[in-house]
């Protein structure tokens, strides 16, 4: 992790782009097992050089569309179109798509070298040359004292790097990337995340990464695909998935959220223009400076993040944002951050954290007392789906 | 727990149970004597006696051509239906398959035998040494698809996904990633069948023609008139080639168990960089 600390987040906005060719095109994609329906007409557009990452819990067939793009699964329906051209029936051994495997699968009985020379072998390069790309691949993930190594003789992050390194070595056009990084400890994870993102950005190849873990998602990817039994509920960036979630399911997804149900109220402005509403979360009334696509009587959802809920024990002095009256029910103290449970009148939870910014052992809030949790218009969520 | 003088009699009791008749047999090859029963002084006379028995050396090399020959087609075959069994795991008849595979062991060796018997004179094949190798490589498949399904079953398919994704056929994946991989239980499965092929005296019996006299079936014979100490002397040679094929077979398994671990306490050692 040395030069890596430039300008990381790169102006890259190709889906924005009406006239951009995607790279990848999953197109009315529809895989089923036997009477389970494991991906269901599924549509998604990845463009070149973009690092896409597909977010979803187990089960919901993220890891099946990425096997179809590697060719290991044939889809039932649909097409799969990689620059432009159908590869529906090209075998995976014919694809130009490498595959970075959860268990790594490692050779077990090939050194280091020979792991990753393989899939050049294939390719009947010549000697020098495969030589020459080994030891490159080996510098980039600092692996070059371990080349004589069996995978058996190595940690397990220095597997997840031989891995990578041997998916890399063909500098194929699309890297997958299957919960990569799932076997390593959380630190570890961290680090390597930002490798990642440096490789993909030093290479310019298009990465897909198939996870179940939210943060990494977040972390790496240029966009996110938030997945559920076989459907894409949300596509868009990690800043607009975290702050602009399409649904309940999304924003309950991603992050610590509060999410009331409650009906809309009035609403200010025409449908999908900026304007307040105000919904009824029986009986506490919110206000939201947001367009959507409600109307008075609608049944929504309003949400809010937790760290933008303010907690204070008086009434706030300006009475148009919204404020709740409840007892601190509990607190959580994560060291950078304290989350507050706050039991409203109605028994209701509401969450609030704070950083704490201060060295402060004696905390002016405490269990049991009656405090006001407040936050702006413009903090809240209007949830229609 | 205290041992008690119970356990370490029966413990004995049944060790010679198992072994004075081996002992007694090794050690009367060594008998200078004619008579099988009377001590006579060490002598090594028996074993010139049988090298130099043509009928005996014939039977002795027949065997180990069948065996070998048998042995290897069988583990070919035995493998493709391990493969076939584990990979494919949803086929019209693979019940019928499974059953038929280990059918064979359970089945008196007589009826294997017998109707290996009466297919070939129904075909009219002569019978001889490629009837006994035909008879031997049915039955010691089985040993060998058993052996080699219990370690497909725990193979991690995703070596082979990782094999074909970098580009390489399946056929040559089979070759480069599985076989290697498989490969000591693809051993293990030809030694079984060489030893199922060495010792079978039932089936070679029935299968077996003019010319095709394997060493199970001499010995036989020739105790029908009279054990004489050649026979000892040879069957003292089986043993000691079995006994230092086993303690190979354990010392290496042992060295590569010891070897893992020095591998996994190095990478442990290593840590996470």
């Amino acid at each position: 992790m040395a030069k890596t600390l430039g300008p990381v987040k790169r102006k890259f906005s190709p889906w924005t782009d009406p006239s951009a060719v995607p790279f990848i095109r999953f197109e009315n994609i529809t895989k089923r097992f036997g009477d389970f329906t494991a991906v269901d007409n599924l549509t998604l557009d990845i463009y070149e050089r973009e690092f896409f990452s597909l977010l979803g819990p187990s089960g919901c067939g993220k890891t099946t569309l990425m096997r179809m793009l590697a060719g290991f699964e044939e889809p039932t329906e649909g097409r799969i179109l990689l620059q432009g051209k159908d590869i529906s029936g090209v075998p995976p051994y014919r694809r130009p798509t490498n595959m970075m495997f959860q268990s790594y699968a490692l050779f077990p009985h090939m050194t280091v070298e020979k792991n990753i020379a393989f899939g050049l072998q294939q390719d009947k390069l010549p000697k020098g040359e495969i030589a020459a790309r080994v030891e490159e691949m080996l510098k980039l993930v600092k692996l070059e004292q371990f080349a004589k190594r069996k995978p058996n003789q190595l940690s397990g992050g220095q597997r997840q790097r031989v891995a990578l390194a041997r998916s890399l070595a063909k500098r194929p056009q699309v890297l997958l990337l299957d919960e990569p990084l799932g076997a390593l400890d959380k630190k570890l994870r961290e680090e390597t995340q930002f490798e990642l993102m440096d490789i993909q950005h030093t290479l310019g190849l298009t990465f897909l990464i198939v996870t179940h873990d939210q943060e990494e998602a977040m972390t790496v990817s240029d966009r996110i695909a938030v997945m559920d039994k076989g459907v894409i509920v949300q596509v868009a960036t990690p800043a607009e998935i975290y702050e602009a979630p399409n649904s309940r399911y999304v924003a309950d997804f991603i992050g610590d959220i509060n999410i009331f149900e409650g009906t809309v109220t009035t609403t200010e402005s025409a449908l999908g223009a900026p304007g307040k509403v105000t919904i009824d979360c029986d009986g506490i009334a919110v206000a939201v400076e947001q367009g959507c696509q409600a109307v008075s009587g609608d049944k929504v959802a309003f949400a809010v993040r937790p760290e933008k809920v303010r907690i204070s024990p008086d009434q706030p002095a300006d009475t148009s944002v919204n404020a709740v009256h409840g007892e601190v029910w509990d607190i959580g103290y994560l060291g950078d951050f304290s989350v507050f449970l706050v039991k409203l009148a109605d028994d209701r939870i509401v969450r609030a954290a704070q950083a704490n910014v201060s060295r402060l052992v004696d905390r002016p809030i405490t269990f049991g007392d009656m405090v006001w949790l407040h936050w702006p218009l413009d903090a809240g969520l209007v949830l229609t789906r | 727990m205290k041992s008690s003088r119970f356990d370490a009699t029966v413990l004995t009791l049944g060790f010679a149970f198992l072994y004075i008749p081996i002992i007694i047999l090794v050690v009367y090859s060594f008998n200078a004597s004619r008579l099988v029963t009377v001590w006579g002084g060490f002598s090594l006379h028996w074993y010139q006696t049988m090298w130099s028995n043509e009928g005996l050396m014939d039977a002795a090399w027949v065997t180990a051509r069948v065996g070998v020959i048998s042995a290897t087609i069988g583990t070919v075959l035995g493998t493709l239906a391990a493969l076939t069994l584990v990979r494919f795991s949803r086929f019209p008849g693979r019940m019928l398959f499974s059953g038929m595979i280990y059918a064979p062991l359970v089945m008196p060796e007589v009826i294997t035998g017998l109707s290996m018997l009466l297919l070939f004179v129904a075909v009219g094949v002569d019978r001889g040494f490629w009837t006994v190798i035909i008879a031997h490589t049915t039955f010691t498949m089985c040993y060998v698809a058993i052996v080699v399904q219990s370690r497909l079953l725990t193979f991690d398919r995703s070596l082979e996904e990782a094999a074909l994704d970098l580009g390489c056929p399946p056929v040559k994946t089979f070759f480069t990633i599985t076989l290697p991989l498989i490969f000591p239980a693809v051993v293990a499965g030809w030694m079984l069948a060489f030893t199922l092929s060495l010792d079978d005296l039932v089936i070679s019996s029935f299968t077996t023609g003019p010319g095709a006299t394997t060493l199970p079936i001499k010995i036989y014979s020739q105790v029908r008139l009279g054990v004489t100490p050649e026979i000892n002397a040879i069957c003292t040679i089986l043993i000691g080639l079995v006994t230092i094929g086993v303690i190979i077979a354990s010392i290496s398994t042992k060295r590569a168990e010891l070897r893992r671990q020095q591998d996994e306490h190095l990478a442990v050692g290593r840590g996470a960089t």
